[in-house]
């Protein structure tokens, strides 16, 4: 299957979505797990919702694979619509997020578990060279014969994406996998995940609370808050346009300046902060004038210089991270913010000291006025 | 403390020990103990009314055992999918039925059948065409086991929920989720799962209802099970024949109870 280009896949017209939701709710008694949800999933993307605990990304999931129905709505899969059908007919499979294996199975029959479901039978040996071929991709041969509990929680882990993928399902629903990882073994599985589905071709949606982890594999991001979506953009329009404060701090880190729109003109507004200062920053969505806001600012984008123009701030604190040097610094009217100092800007001034005065200024670009929720 | 618990301990299992010691017994009294032999064991069992007995406990015991998983797993498992103010009943219910005394057992179960079988067995008679005789429903073997099926149910109940409620619930999804149908799931997954508990709560059923006296002495009707047999040869006086069939109850009941402990112990042996 060729990946190339499907980056824009869903405005391409004609295109199918693998899948999609449409105006889809659920509700467990009073609990709004899920509202109103719009979105379609192209053919071999990579998508990740993303969002805190409890936000509604797991239902949202389990609406895909059939273990919920939806309460309103539409969920629907190659362009029909699944609301009624079982899990167990669906094209779809999942990585739980305790992987759920078969205790009672070897490794070789968790994998073909599924293949040996199919109607009319597959022949054993067909089965078994599958689950082998599987073995292979998630780096397991020679694990076959084990039982489950000898097996480490990377290890499980592998076995849980095998027993998936052997079936070639047309959405791989992958629930928090990487949880119960430690760090390392984390970093390695995002990398290995990735290339699996750059190497598959099938469609990925993953669940994760982990903006890192979201950040570094999905081509579409899909942010969640209390059960709706706020924002849906590849990474990198997520970190550079949130349309929210939600969202920006969500993605990245922010300083958040509060303050009123003074003039606007829908696509730059100017700003006046709670110390009367006035700001100019671009704005992501029309907001008019009065309307209380905050201007966004990534530490990066903060320039901190002895001399020049911008915000008179003290230094609170300095941490060095090696090719950058984060500072905290405290400006007497708006708080503490952070600024991101790259090494080569601090050959001509610094480094700078904890009680420096200093001045931080930005380019007006940089600031987003977005809105305050 | 300690000296307390020895003493609860000596009082428990001495008679016990007393009854297995002079089942070996030479002498023909129970006072007396006059050398080792194994003579009444042979006389045990080469006692017709012992071996009637018998015959009629182990029929029963694993009938009732049978019926009473069978039952017992299908109800456990669709009480997983009650919840709520019903479920709560059911809970209540069936640990009631587990500490009730076995004498109210058998009296209530005496009195409900043989009211039903006063209603029933005029409607039967009438029923029946001229001429021939009618079935006549009545205390037996049907009844015991009946009786022994519902109290031994609630056992078998307690113990297959508890492994499922050890169960992940994702298991199920995880089978569905790979095409499994409904039934193969259950198949594949939920009964191999599950399976250790059930023949955990069989073989204890089975000892159970093979120690029973109290229900069966109400509801055997004409029936004589072992403990029943043995009842009714004590007041005739202790011989060490009796001694000698306690004893082999003894060793067979310890012997299944032993086994399900095992069996509930590997079945609780989870993976980490
Ligand atoms: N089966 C359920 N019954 C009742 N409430 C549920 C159920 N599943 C999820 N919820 C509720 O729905 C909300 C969203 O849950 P979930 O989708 O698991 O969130 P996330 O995966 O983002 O942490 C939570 O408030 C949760 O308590
Ligand atoms: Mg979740």
């Amino acid at each position: 299957m060729d990946k190339v280009g499907y980056g824009g896949a869903l405005s391409k017209t004609g295109q199918t979505p693998i899948a999609e939701f449409r105006a889809v709710s659920k509700r467990f008694g009073d609990v709004v797990a899920a509202s109103d949800l719009n979105l379609a999933i192209a053919e071999g993307e990579f998508l990740s919702f993303l969002g805190p605990s409890g936000c509604g990304k797991t239902t949202a999931l389990r609406m895909l694979a059939g273990f919920e129905a939806p309460s309103d709505g539409e969920v629907l899969l190659d362009g029909e619509v699944v609301n009624g059908i079982e899990a167990h007919q669906r094209p779809v499979n999942m990585v739980f997020q305790h992987y759920a294996l078969f205790p009672h199975m070897t490794v070789a029959q968790n994998i073909g578990y599924g293949l040996r479901q199919r109607r009319p039978r597959l022949p054993k040996a067909e089965i078994a060279q599958k689950v082998g071929k599987a073995l292979d991709i998630v780096r397991l041969d020679g694990f076959a014969d084990r039982r489950i509990w000898e097996m480490s929680g990377g290890q499980q882990q592998r076995v849980a994406l095998a027993r998936a993928i052997v079936n070639e399902p047309k959405l791989l629903l992958l629930d928090e996998p990487m949880a119960a990882l430690d760090r390392k073994l984390r970093k390695e599985m995002q990398i290995e995940l990735q290339n699996l589905q750059r190497q598959l071709g099938i469609t990925f949606v993953l669940v994760t609370h982990d903006q890192e982890e979201a950040l570094s594999m999905s081509d579409r991001i899909c942010i969640m808050r209390d059960g709706r979506i706020v924002q849906i953009g590849s990474p990198r329009e997520l970190y550079d346009h949130p349309q929210s404060r939600y969202v920006a701090g969500f993605v990245g880190s922010s300083n958040f300046f509060d303050g009123t729109v003074v003039t606007a003109n829908g696509v730059s507004a100017s700003v006046r902060l709670a110390n009367g200062d006035v700001l100019e920053g671009s704005m992501a969505t029309d907001l008019p004038v009065g309307h209380g806001v905050c201007i966004s600012v990534r530490p990066e984008q903060v320039a901190l210089a002895r001399e020049g123009e911008g915000l008179p701030v003290t230094v609170q604190n300095r941490i060095f991270l090696g090719e950058h040097t984060e500072y905290l610094v405290k400006h007497q009217e708006l708080g503490e913010f952070l600024a991101l100092s790259p090494r080569q800007s601090e050959l001509a001034d610094g480094p700078f000291e904890t009680g420096d005065i200093l001045l931080a200024s930005w380019d007006a670009s940089a600031a987003l006025v977005l809105e305050r929720n | 403390m300690r000296m307390y618990a020895t003493c609860v301990y000596l009082f428990l299992y001495i008679p016990i020990g007393v009854i297995a010691l002079f089942s070996f017994n030479a002498g023909r009294h129970a006072s007396q103990l006059q050398g080792f032999s194994t003579k009444w064991y042979g006389k045990a069992l080469g006692n017709p009314f012992v071996m009637d007995a018998l015959q009629t406990s182990l029929l029963v015991a694993f009938t009732s055992a049978l019926l009473a998983s069978l039952f017992g797993t299908m109800a456990a498992l669709a009480l997983q999918g009650v919840r709520g103010p019903v479920r709560t009943v059911f809970d209540m219910l069936i640990y009631v039925a587990v500490m009730i005394p076995g004498i109210v057992i058998g009296i209530a179960t005496l009195i409900g059948l043989v009211t039903l079988f006063d209603q029933l067995n005029p409607m039967l008679a009438a029923l029946w065409p001229e001429g021939a005789q009618a079935p006549r429903l009545s205390m037996g073997l049907g009844s015991l086991i009946a009786a022994h099926t519902m109290f031994l149910m609630a056992l078998v109940i307690i113990i297959v929920r508890a492994r499922l409620a050890g169960m992940d619930r994702a298991l199920t999804e995880a089978s569905s989720d790979l095409y499994a149908t409904p039934f193969g799931t259950f198949r594949q997954v939920t009964l191999p799962m599950i399976f250790p508990a059930v023949l955990a709560g069989f073989l204890l059923s089975f000892t159970f209802s093979f120690d029973d006296f109290i229900i069966a002495f109400f509801v055997a009707g004409s029936e004589t099970t072992l403990p029943i047999y043995v009842f009714s040869s004590i007041r005739r006086g202790v011989t060490p024949e009796i001694n000698a069939i306690g004893t082999m109850v003894l060793g067979v009941s310890l012997i299944l109870l032993v086994a399900a402990q095992v069996l509930l112990r590997r079945g609780e042996r989870k993976p980490k």
